[in-house]
């Protein structure tokens, strides 16, 4: 499953929030999104699903392995929404239903794609929780969101996004609401489900420490620009432009505060 | 769940001890007498302090208080002044017409604002969003004595569908024509409730489409309007629950103006009559009757509401 | 205040705002110029001339008696006017009242008033009024109380939720830490801050008084026969629904118009003077009485 995103430019009330950006993400390689709140690459996710805020237009060219999605009725994009293409939001907070068992939100995605019954749903929705390392995955599934912590709420979110064995991942800032140890249990999941699916992952994330352990490539944005781009060892440790520079700088403060 | 619904009948039992003293000390605030007006102008002073004696009148107001409230407990409502017939039956009597007045209208305010209220979320920001967003907006303005005079200008008189006046004397013996004479005046009340039920719904549905799991329920793979029918409106249905109790205030007031208008005989059209006849026992039982129905309604909601509600359901009260 | 200056502006900027303000200051207009001058006068009979359709002798038409329905209408102004400041001005100071019980005193006083006005606000007003009714015979006086009281709980709930949100915030912890006293804190913190909402409230009483003034006197309860009022037009017309149906819509046109335009006051108020507030939940006021 390749993505290829052309000259992407969305407006949102005249203001251009992505600008012309252009990635190319074949599979089973995993790719980074990464800039400061603002620059544009939730955005640029949600573009991908068809997912934009109302009054955002995108105009440009996003193909999943050819295939145009710009301008696609909504009704065909929801096809491949969820079977295709999997997403974790940010915050596991607001993401989840409150009114619905975590089991039925897990199985989703098969109950709509796959018309699985509610017994088989179920079943899978156990084994998905136990692959996401949640405890007790029989009897988590009949929980509420609100009774589960949130680092319990963010494998859920994951669970659903991969229960398809989906072909290309948007994962959107998925550990920036979880402690540093939940974070890094994660982000070893992440590469994990990654590499034994062959999938292709494009992770969008303001901290280029978390980036540098589960991407290969990155793109840094700027205002809706891509100011840089190349191997994400390379931007560590050569950054060219002053806005990678200023994310260098983080990281080397937190990983100095952690070690 | 159990320690919240004791909390709520606690609460009810709290506000019906308030209500019982409000209507018992604002009516016998009365300067006038009832018993002057039963004796007539006429009656001598032996005669009217016969009354007074009679009807337990000349006891200290704390006395009649105990001694009504008492009654209350055993669902006595004591006498009619005038009459002298229990007031406990009456009042049962005209609630068959009021109840099923103020259920209907219940039922047609829900069918009207909420369907309509989430159609003008979702389309908030086309033309036919904001125009029924106007309807409601000046429909809440509309007094329900005007809209039930509209109602039977329109139905009644000019086009004659249907009756405007009165309850059929056999009561609920032919469910057909007992209904018949509910229409108009529960499509009065429940048109104004709509509009209220409207814009609430509105509001909550255009919350529920900003919501995160809304947009990430369609990531899976619905389309934006499917997702927020399942994910979005029953969580828009439990807000509209949680208002729901005080909505019944309106129920009740619109039905008693709404009995009068129609001339239904029913709890309000009684009370009206009572309070202009100051036969005050009834009017008491009748007001406290009223309030009651109002605050059970209440309570039950707020059971409901928690029991729908899974982050509710097992926390503490 | 220049943010009172500036909301006035938002306000007029507004299509909805400019429209109800040109509309309330019409009403008002008539209630003030009627003190002194109707087209015609409103109580005068004139038997021979009942049910006469709109012309140039008279705008809106006669009613049953004879009576010219612009002149009335107009007459009435004033008993709208009248009652919907009264009532207003009645249900800021219940509300005030308790929600300051409810918020800056003791613990036990605080939490009596809370379950109190909980209790409250589902009590339907047309009850209260019948009772004072029922004991004080049917007035304006009535129809004023009544939906005072009524709204002041409403609006004792909204505004004790309102002091306790701005009691929380940092500047106010910070106010205190400082060295100032409770009045000043209120005066200096604490009214700024809740007066947007205060007006909105004020606006939405006024409205509720005016839909109480037409149930009451409809009933009997409010005006008498000796004033004019919306209300109680609608009450004598309603006789004669079977034979001249269509008469109504003037009094009911002219109540309805005047609440709207206080409604989409109130909007504009709000929206004018602090656009965040329109996202905070609705808070349900109970239909007090219509």
């Amino acid at each position: 499953m390749t993505l290829e995103i052309d000259r992407l430019t969305v407006t949102i009330g005249g203001r251009r929030v992505v600008d012309d950006l252009s990635l190319e993400l074949p599979a089973g390689r995993r790719l980074g999104l990464i800039g400061e709140s603002g620059s544009g690459k939730s955005l640029t996710t949600l573009a991908v699903l068809g997912l934009l805020p109302a009054g955002a237009e995108a105009t440009g060219s996003i193909r999943l392995d050819g295939r145009e999605l710009v301008g696609l009725p909504d009704r065909e994009l929801a096809r491949l929404r969820g079977r295709v293409v999997g997403t974790v939001f940010q915050d596991p907070r607001t993401s989840l239903d409150p009114v619905m068992t975590v089991g039925r939100q897990i199985s989703e995605p098969l109950r709509l794609h796959e018309g699985l019954s509610r017994r088989e749903a179920r079943a899978r929705a156990v084994e998905a929780a136990a692959e996401v390392g949640l405890p007790e995955p029989e009897q988590i599934v009949d929980r509420w969101p609100h009774q589960l912590s949130g680092g319990q709420r963010q494998r859920v979110v994951i669970a659903t996004a991969l229960i398809t064995r989906p072909a290309l991942l948007l994962a959107d800032e998925p550990t920036t609401a979880l402690d540093v140890t939940t974070q890094a249990e994660v982000l070893a999941l992440f590469g994990r489900l990654v590499d034994e699916r062959g999938a292709a992952l494009l992770f969008v994330t303001h901290d280029l420490a978390v980036l540098s352990r589960v991407a290969d490539d990155a793109l840094v944005l700027s205002h809706g620009r891509v100011v840089e781009r190349g191997p994400v060892a390379r931007l560590l440790q050569a950054p060219e432009h002053p806005v990678t520079r200023g994310l260098v700088e983080a990281t080397r403060a937190t990983t100095w505060r952690a070690s | 769940m159990t320690r919240f619904v004791l909390g709520r009948l606690l609460l009810l039992a709290v506000g019906l001890a308030v209500a019982s003293v409000l209507v018992f000390g604002v009516l016998r605030l009365l300067p006038g007498d009832v018993a002057q007006s039963i004796a007539g102008t006429n009656g001598t002073p032996a005669q009217v302090a016969a009354i007074r004696a009679s009807l337990g009148l000349d006891r200290p107001l704390l006395v009649q208080y105990l001694d009504w409230a008492g009654g209350l407990l055993r669902l006595d409502l004591g006498d009619s002044l005038v009459t002298g017939t229990p007031v406990a039956g009456e009042v049962a009597e005209k609630l068959g017409v009021t109840l099923p007045l103020a259920g209907l209208s219940l039922v047609v305010g829900l069918l009207v604002g909420v369907p309509l209220g989430v159609l003008a979320a979702v389309r908030h920001r086309r033309a036919s969003g904001v125009a029924l967003g106007v309807a409601a907006q000046v429909l809440a303005a509309v007094p329900v004595v005007w809209a039930g005079m509209l109602l039977i200008a329109l139905f009644g008189v000019t086009l004659g569908w249907l009756p405007t006046q009165g309850f059929p004397i056999d009561g609920w013996d032919d469910p057909g024509r007992a209904l018949r004479s509910l229409v108009l005046p529960a499509l009065t009340i429940g048109l104004v409730e709509g509009a209220v039920l409207f814009r609430f719904t509105r509001s909550a549905a255009v919350g529920a489409l900003d919501e995160d799991y809304v947009r990430a329920a369609a990531a899976k793979g619905m389309t934006t309007s499917r997702a927020l029918v399942r994910h979005g409106l029953p969580n828009v249905a439990l807000s509209v629950v949680s208002v729901l109790g005080l909505q019944v205030a309106g129920l009740v007031v619109g039905a008693v103006v709404v009995e009068q208008l129609f001339s239904l005989p029913g709890l309000g059209r009684m009370l009206v009559a009572d309070v202009g006849r100051r036969d005050l026992t009834k009017v008491q039982g009748e007001l406290m009757t009223l309030t009651a129905i109002v605050l059970l309604v209440g309570l039950l909601v707020d059971v409901l509401h928690r029991r729908l509600d899974p982050r509710l359901r097992e926390a503490g009260s | 205040m220049s943010r009172g200056r500036g909301t006035l502006a938002g306000v007029l900027r507004r299509p909805a705002g400019a429209a109800a303000v040109a509309w309330l200051g019409l009403v008002a207009a008539c209630a003030l110029v009627s003190r002194v001058w109707t087209p015609l006068d409103p109580f005068t009979t004139d038997p021979y001339s009942a049910w006469a359709p709109p012309s140039a002798a008279h705008w809106a038409g006669t009613d049953a008696v004879g009576r010219d329905i612009a002149s009335y209408l107009m007459a009435a102004t004033g008993t709208t006017v009248v009652v919907a400041v009264s009532a207003g001005l009645v249900a800021l100071v219940v509300g005030l009242g308790l929600a300051a019980l409810g918020s800056l005193t003791a613990r036990w006083v605080r939490d009596s008033v809370a379950v109190l006005i909980d209790v409250l606000v589902a009590f339907p007003t047309l009850l209260v009024a019948m009772a004072l009714a029922a004991a004080f015979g049917g007035s304006l006086a009535v129809v004023v109380v009544a939906a005072g009281v009524g709204y002041g709980v409403t609006i004792a709930r909204v505004s004790r939720a309102e002091i306790r949100r701005v009691l929380r915030e940092d500047y106010v912890t910070a106010a205190r830490a400082a060295g100032l006293g409770q009045l000043a804190v209120l005066r200096r913190h604490l009214l700024p801050n809740i007066a947007p909402v205060l007006v909105v409230q004020l606006s939405l009483a006024m409205a509720t008084s005016i839909l109480a003034e037409a149930g009451l006197s409809f009933l009997g309860y409010g005006a008498s026969a000796e004033t004019a009022s919306w209300g109680r037009l609608l009450s004598d017309l309603q006789r004669y629904l079977g034979v001249h149906p269509w008469t109504v819509v003037w009094p009911g046109l002219a109540i309805t118009l005047t609440v709207l335009a206080l409604n989409l006051l109130g909007d504009a108020i709000r929206d004018a003077a602090d656009p965040r507030l329109r996202t905070r939940t609705p808070v349900p006021t109970p239909e007090v009485t219509s």
